[in-house]
């Protein structure tokens, strides 16, 4: 920080409020900054949120517990798949319902592609919003490729609806553990290409490094988890620390990194990626035998109690609180999105930064508005 | 129980794997093209030009429509070469970010641009409620006027040069700062917060860099005593400066590229334009013709930045077989695809990042440079 840089708090004539959204290149959605500015200098930064609220939490509530998985979907749009694991758990654990072990290896496989998906899109447009154009359309046709792998299983590209409470909708198609070892062959090597493109560019570097630093305490402070929270040097990963599904069985590591800055976050993300391709390799080579549906009631009627689920989504923790009452539909339904909680850090870290970093720091923490919205 | 049947084949493809002979086809089709170009280019000298002499000579014998002419033949030029210069831009973008690029109008997209404008003719003409209007619609001419000014010094060979101003690069210095008054005014006028922002950055830029521009462009003059840039060319007829002056050109001209960049706002100078930060800058709030009047003097700038290039470092129109111009027009065509492959490669700096690059490392590396050329000459010349 330079002399230039005014007293945070101090007001003066200079000062400037800016919107920056609902329509802005670079709020990833429908997010709005009213961003208070002296100069190129962010003085204070208020996030407006609420312009992709639909009420899914009670639209949830309001119908039988196993319609409630496509509005997962449409929470954290880049990573659906990663949202109907956390709903089907939860309605899993509240109506004591088993999953086979071929449909828990096949969700880890779909829920880790998705990872790889989401993923790209934050390398690619964290490139963008560094001003790297090239590099956001490499990523984008790495995840097309990635789609296109998904669309061949699930017949959807965004919105799968494809982890259901007792297993997932169908088995693989024929010929698929081989397209998808091919496509991380080739993915592997692109990503190694693209890590030199932007991760070792000096600029890049420049512009990332030192910015935005969240102090493991602050970290914690906030709730903050996922990527977030393992760039600050906290090493917590539901995948390791609470199991679900068949990430006992998978070796993998999990990338840390203590700087805390933008730098770290991505270098995470990116690391996360090729962690992910490990696991989908030991799924596809590990992939038990059996049924890929668990046996279900005709009619879902849990039994009066409560039941929280935790899993690692690509932004963090999203968990799901469900209430039943012993009828058909739930009580209550409660998503406890990384994305909201990572948005609330934000005017903390932004202030007295130039606009260039706050886009810099907001790009960093990753959020989707589906999520943060609901 | 029988698996479900694959709703879309399962794809294989890892790459842009390609036929090797569709490969050498390519090729051969590429290098074919190329000879009858440069059959065709060396052939223009040899037509019958001088049954166009008669013409030539009423022109040039008389002053006022010898200027009028030469005027027009600038301003055609300067607007129809940037429809080429934008499709090349585009093009060039797409095939750095494996993509086709635009592909339906005329042959490979070649007419794109010129639906563009016909398009951007055809646009209701808004002028913001609250804009100064006089700034708001004076600010495209002001940042277009400067470059079409400057493609009158420009020699595209001994003869095809508009006006052989003596002092040419003094007259190319002058003019072309003020290309930031209009970005200033564009920023100002439009009376909105991210014009602003972009106004400021682009004018507290475009000065900064100007003075180490000008310290590798006053090396240069060092060098070949000199400012016109004519005379410039002809002394590079035993070789061109960046070869026979490698030692101080070399850092020279990467001075100059770099401030190019930085006039030219290109990544990673666009901070007038960051998208990410303020949308489009400067130019937010213009639409239509307007916007395409900053679009044009910003290609043609590209355009004369890479020319000048040429001109001070690379011999200008000097080559083998092929005639002047179209040496240069290859040479010019050249730079601003290295222009191009910076912008497309390398992210933005941050504003002090941008501003300490130019006043910490680029203004003293450009006197040492200056210096260390006019020590050369004084050595040389004793």
């Amino acid at each position: 920080m330079t002399a230039m840089q005014p007293a945070v708090g101090a007001s003066t004539s200079s000062d400037m409020t800016i919107n920056l959204g609902p329509q802005h290149p670079s709020t990833h959605g429908v997010l709005r900054l009213m961003v208070a500015l002296d100069g190129e200098y962010v003085k204070s930064c208020r996030p407006v949120i609420g312009y992709l609220h639909r009420g899914l939490e009670r639209m949830m509530a309001s119908r039988p517990y196993r319609q409630s998985v496509p509005f997962t979907d449409r929470l954290d749009y880049c990573a659906s798949l990663n949202s109907n694991l956390a709903i089907s758990q939860a309605i899993e654990r509240i109506g004591g319902m088993a999953v086979p072990e071929r449909a828990q290896c096949l969700r880890v496989m779909l829920c880790e592609m998705n990872r790889i998906a989401s993923h790209l899109i934050f390398f690619g447009t964290y490139a963008a919003d560094i001003g790297a154009t090239t590099a956001f359309l490499y990523a984008f046709r790495e995840r097309e490729r990635l789609l296109d792998l998904l669309e061949a299983y699930t017949g959807a590209r965004l919105t799968y609806n494809w982890i259901r409470p007792g297993g997932v909708a169908s088995d693989m198609p024929e010929g698929y553990a081989a397209a998808v070892c091919t496509f991380l062959d080739g993915f592997l090597k692109e990503l190694d290409a693209y890590d030199t493109l932007l991760t070792g560019n000096p600029i890049f570097r420049v512009r990332t490094e030192g910015v935005g630093i969240i102090s493991p305490e602050k970290a914690i402070a906030y709730g903050a988890s996922g990527p977030v929270l393992r760039g600050s040097g906290v090493n917590i990963d539901l995948r390791r620390t609470e199991p679900y599904d068949a990430y006992p069985q998978m070796q993998f590591d999990v990338p840390v990194r203590t700087e805390g800055d933008c730098l770290a976050r991505y270098l995470v993300r990116v690391e996360e990626m090729r962690q992910s391709a490990r696991i989908i390799r030991q799924c596809l080579r590990e992939m038990p035998e059996g049924e890929h549906w668990g046996k279900q009631p005709k009619v879902f009627r849990p039994a009066a109690g409560e039941a929280y689920s935790r899993t690692e989504s690509p932004r963090g923790e999203l968990s799901i609180y469900l209430v039943s009452d012993g009828t058909a539909n739930p009580v209550r339904v409660r998503v406890r999105g990384p994305s909201f909680v990572h948005l609330s850090m934000l005017p903390e870290l932004v202030r007295g930064v130039k606009v260039a970093d706050m886009i810099a720091i907001l790009g960093s923490l990753d959020t989707v508005l589906g999520e943060v919205d609901r | 129980m029988s698996l479900p049947p694959l709703r879309r084949a399962a794809p294989t493809r890892t790459g842009f794997e390609c036929d090797p002979a569709f490969v050498a086809g390519q090729f051969a089709a590429g290098v074919a093209v190329l000879v009858a170009a440069i059959a065709a280019a060396s052939a223009l000298p040899r037509l019958p030009w001088r049954l166009v002499d008669p013409v030539l000579i009423f022109i040039g014998s008389h002053p006022v429509v010898n200027a009028l002419v030469k005027a027009l033949t600038v301003t055609v030029f300067v607007t129809v070469h940037v429809i080429f210069l934008i499709w090349l831009e585009r093009k060039f973008a797409g095939w750095m970010q494996a993509r086709l690029g635009p592909m339906h109008v005329g042959w490979k997209g070649a007419l794109q641009t010129v639906a563009d404008a016909v398009k951007l003719l055809m646009k209701e003409d808004i002028i913001p409620t609250r804009a100064d209007r006089v700034l708001f619609v004076v600010a495209p001419f002001l940042t277009f006027m400067p470059t079409l000014l400057t493609f009158m010094v420009l020699p595209f060979s001994p003869t095809w040069v508009a006006y052989d101003f003596p002092l040419g690069i003094l007259f190319v210095l002058a003019v072309t700062t003020n290309i930031s008054l209009g970005t200033l005014a564009a920023g100002w006028g439009a009376n909105n917060k991210y014009s602003l922002l972009g106004g400021a950055r682009a004018c507290a830029q475009v000065l900064s860099y100007e003075i180490p521009m000008a310290v590798a462009m006053l090396s240069v003059v060092t060098l070949e005593g000199t400012m016109s840039l004519t005379e410039i060319v002809k002394h590079q007829q035993s070789g061109w400066n960046i070869v026979a002056h490698a030692p101080v050109m070399i850092p020279a001209f990467l001075i100059f590229m770099v401030c190019g960049l930085a006039e030219l706002n290109r990544t990673p100078f666009d901070l007038p334009e960051a998208e990410s930060e303020l949308v489009s800058g400067f130019h937010t709030e213009y639409s239509g013709m307007r916007f395409a009047f900053f679009y044009l003097g910003e290609f043609a700038a590209n355009f004369f930045t890479a020319g000048l290039a040429v001109t001070l470092f690379f011999g200008g129109w000097m080559g083998p077989w092929l005639p002047a111009p179209i040496w240069f027009g290859i040479k010019t065509i050249a730079v601003v695809a290295l222009f191009m492959w910076i912008k497309w490669t390398v992210p933005r700096l941050r504003v002090d990042q941008m501003m300490g690059f130019c006043w910490k490392f680029l203004v003293p590396a450009s006197i040492v440079i200056f210096c260390a050329t006019a020590i050369m000459v004084m050595v040389a010349g004793s």
